[in-house]
């Protein structure tokens, strides 16, 4: 019986190893967020805008959506065309430009439109890590009592809306 | 044609790797001595080969041979000199090489030293090392070689040495982290040793000793300067972040340093001999699944490394040869070891029990936090990640407690200690800790947390002087001659435990009693911070080797009279035309200055953002004092006799 002891080191590494074997080459990438059921977490940051100082407390009255985006994400671009859309049929945006520069975004935002109703830079991604984004495009939805409900990673298109406009209220 | 000379000399290399490997094992079985000797210069040409590809690679970085498609991916011909040479280990295939080059030279001077072991067993360890060696090894050529070449369209420059790698901290984290690591790999070797030839009685743990010591000291300095680096350059002000790739670097230290006690118990008391064995298998896994971990892609990291599962199949099937074949190894041969020491409660080994068990639950903690939503995603109960709340609301209070313990255990004596000395001691230290913590806490307005940790660091730093005290002046020869006598060994334990006060005081004092701020701040603009004044004075354009940058002028002033200069800098790299945020600090024994420049707003107006940071240096001071401690042990004279002696 003692003997068998010995052997529990090899076992707890034997499962250890098939785990890691399932998990190999599967998209580690793709994570809800921890922060489903919780405020937005404080932030300190600059609006792209009117170079104003926003925290949470300037964040619009809900349901809203935050939507990540740099111009140096391609898959943005793809997304833009649709965000103009639900801009227009009256759903609130507020954007944070991720680990941007501040002059093409605002570029961006001129020759491409602005579906935002308000821009924050996280230049640094520091908000960004805050709230657990893992790249852009990745949006979040706040509900009316300002509790995030939903979160989604990679471009918003009518099929991912469908999904997403569900948590919207 | 020198980078197909460095392929050609690490595949040399693993010949001799797996020759090393099988040799000195078949001479074992065989009983033959020639085959037994053959370990030591195998293990030499193994080492030389391997340097000659190192060097060879630096030499392509060093003369821009940007036909390396390794080069051309980390280098530019812009780059600083001595970037450009530890741009040698800034990307995945270079800092195997540098895993391998290490490795190799543990072998080597284990090799060295092989004279002072037993004819069996010198050799036997030596082939243990070469097994992992050539697992390595093998993993560089097959899967990662640095020497890929790009021809015949060679790039005109590189692509650069990606910004947040070019600085001081990372020229020398990498090496340290890694000589810390891999040193392990020599503790574990005689670990296996032992288990192969049944020799597993206290001789073991005196020659593994010293080797853990060092590299204990070695992993201690890697970890701090990776903290350091990560506070001063990635520009939040933070200095660990429970990142998978740190957790990768902090539970082989741990785990390291239930190690060094438990080998400690194990040569005096020849008691825990399996467990240290044990100990030893598990802390050199835990360097290997870091590495598993950090390459295969299977977390996600902010360290942002590229993986490619091909690789984390190898490196899987590595880990499982290796660390599963010596579990394997102990799970037989283990079962056969008794020991018939026994002990009292309040004898020493009762408290490095008590050390190991709590050491092994915080690397547990550790490793499942960090396995967990690996774990939890297998099961299919969908996605998590696991951030710094549950680290540190499981963690600190187990740490706490260890360190409560850890004053207590230099006082007890082997086999017994006397309850009644042992409270009088504690006692007055208790007193002493409640009593200074209580007021400083009432005069701060600390937290609950705060007054205990306050409390624990005086708690040990009472009792190590107590301790020390007691020493010296037991018997008639007088306080100084007596002191002079204490061990390298004890002076070591002593400054390793001071260490591990003074970087919870910075722990502390950081968490509770920071500023920062977030402010926009005009050239002219003054701002009040923590009794600081910070003038901003304007900006200028500086050109660096490889970049242009905004240079920020901060003046701080203290009750009128200006205490520092600052310079944040914001850098536009020219060749990825990437942006970096340079934090300006001025370092303090009791404060940190920090200012950094965030987004330009309009007009000449900046975002700004301000720290001041108390005691954040006795974090790393207390590192730093945990590496001399380290390293003083393993300087003991004890382990300078030949074994047998």
């Amino acid at each position: 019986m003692r003997k068998l002891l010995f052997f529990i080191p090899l076992a707890a590494f034997s499962i250890l190893g098939v785990l890691f074997f399932l998990q190999l080459g599967k998209d580690s990438q793709y994570m809800p967020s921890a922060l489903i059921g919780k405020t937005v977490p404080d932030f300190n940051l600059v609006s792209l805008l009117s170079d104003e100082i926003l925290t949470q407390e300037d964040l619009p009255n809900g349901p809203f959506l935050i939507n990540f985006w740099g111009t140096w994400c391609p898959a943005c671009h793809i997304e833009h065309p649709y965000l103009m859309a639900l801009a227009q049929s009256g759903i609130t945006l507020v954007g944070i430009d991720y680990k941007d520069e501040k002059a093409p975004a605002q570029r961006w935002l001129v020759e491409k439109g602005n579906p935002y109703q308000m821009v924050l830079m996280d230049e640094m991604g520091r908000f960004g890590i805050d709230m657990g984004v893992t790249g852009a495009p990745e949006t979040f939805v706040v509900n009316r009592s300002g509790i995030i409900v939903y979160r989604h990673q990679g471009e918003i298109n009518e099929q991912s809306w469908q999904q997403l406009k569900g948590y919207l209220k | 044609m020198f980078p197909e000379i460095g392929h050609f000399s690490l595949i040399l290399s693993l010949f001799f790797a797996f020759f090393l490997a099988v040799v000195p094992l078949i001479g074992y079985w065989a009983g033959n001595r020639f085959l037994l000797e053959a370990a030591r210069p195998l293990t030499f040409l193994m080492s030389f080969w391997v340097f000659l590809g190192f060097m060879i690679l630096s030499f392509a970085f060093l003369s821009d041979d940007f036909s390396v498609l390794y080069v051309s991916q980390n280098s530019n011909s812009q780059l600083p000199i001595w970037y450009k040479f530890s741009a040698v280990w800034g990307g995945h295939e270079g800092s195997l090489l540098l895993w391998a080059l290490i490795l190799s030279a543990w072998s080597s001077a284990v090799a060295f030293k092989v004279r002072t072991l037993p004819e069996d067993t010198g050799p036997v360890v030596l082939a243990i090392l070469g097994v992992v060696s050539t697992g390595f090894l093998s993993f560089l050529i097959f899967t990662s070689s640095p020497f890929v070449r790009l021809l015949p369209d060679t790039p005109v420059d590189g692509g650069d040495l990606n910004p947040l790698l070019q600085d001081f901290g990372l020229i020398v984290h990498p090496p340290m982290l890694y000589m810390g690591y891999v040193g392990f790999s020599v503790a574990f070797a005689f670990a296996i040793a032992a288990l192969i030839t049944g020799n597993l009685n206290a001789s073991w743990a005196r020659w593994a000793r010293p080797w853990t010591a060092f590299s204990w000291a070695f992993l201690t300095l890697g970890i701090t300067l990776g903290s350091w680096w990560a506070y001063y350059e990635l520009g939040w002000g933070g200095w660990w972040f429970w990142d998978p790739v740190e957790n990768a670097s902090f539970m082989p230290w741990l785990a390291g340093t239930a190690l060094l006690h438990s080998l400690a118990v194990t040569e005096k008391r020849g008691v825990f001999k399996s467990w240290t064995v044990l100990l030893a298998i598990f802390t050199f896994s835990l360097s290997l699944l870091g590495t598993f971990l950090v390459r295969s892609g299977v977390l996600t990291s902010v360290h942002a490394f590229a993986s490619d599962p091909t690789r984390g199949i190898f490196i899987l099937a590595l880990l499982i040869l290796l660390v599963g074949g010596s579990l394997l190894l102990y799970a037989v041969r283990a079962g056969q070891v008794r020991s018939n020491v026994s002990f009292g409660a309040t004898g020493r080994e009762a408290w490095l029990l008590l050390n190991n068990i709590l050491l092994t639950v915080l690397t547990l903690t550790v490793l499942l936090g960090t396995l967990y939503p690996l774990i939890f995603d297998a099961l299919g109960l969908g996605k998590i990640s696991v951030g710094a709340p549950y680290f540190n609301s499981v963690f600190t209070p187990i740490a706490l407690l260890l360190m409560v313990f850890m004053a207590v255990g230099p006082l007890s004596k082997w086999h017994n200690t006397k309850l009644k000395v042992l409270l009088v001691s504690c006692l007055v230290s208790l007193f002493l800790a409640v009593f200074v913590s209580g007021v400083l806490v009432y005069l701060y307005e600390f937290t609950v947390l705060a007054w205990l940790s306050l409390a624990v660091v005086f708690w040990v730093v009472c009792l190590s002087f107590t301790d020390w005290f007691n020493k010296v002046s037991a018997g008639t020869k007088g306080i100084i001659p007596r002191a002079r006598q204490l061990p390298r060994n004890y002076y070591g334990m002593l400054l390793a435990h001071l260490g591990m006060a003074v970087t919870l005081v910075g722990i502390l004092l950081v968490s509770v009693n920071s500023k920062e701020s977030m402010l926009r701040m005009s050239p002219g603009d003054k701002a009040n911070i923590a009794g600081y004044e910070f003038q901003f004075d304007g900006l200028s354009h500086v050109k660096g080797p490889n970049y242009i940058a905004d240079k920020g002028q901060f003046i701080a002033y203290k009750n009128g009279h200006q205490v520092a200069v600052l310079h944040p800098e914001k850098r536009l790299f020219n060749a990825r035309q990437q942006v970096m945020t340079e934090a300006a600090l001025d370092a303090g024994f009791t404060r940190d200055l920090y200012v950094s420049l965030g987004e330009k707003l309009e007009g000449d107006a900046w975002g700004v953002r301000i720290y001041v940071k108390s005691f954040v240096r006795w974090i790393w001071l207390g590192g730093l004092m945990m590496m001399a401690g380290g390293l003083l042990a393993a300087l003991d004279k004890r382990y300078r006799r030949k074994a047998g002696v």
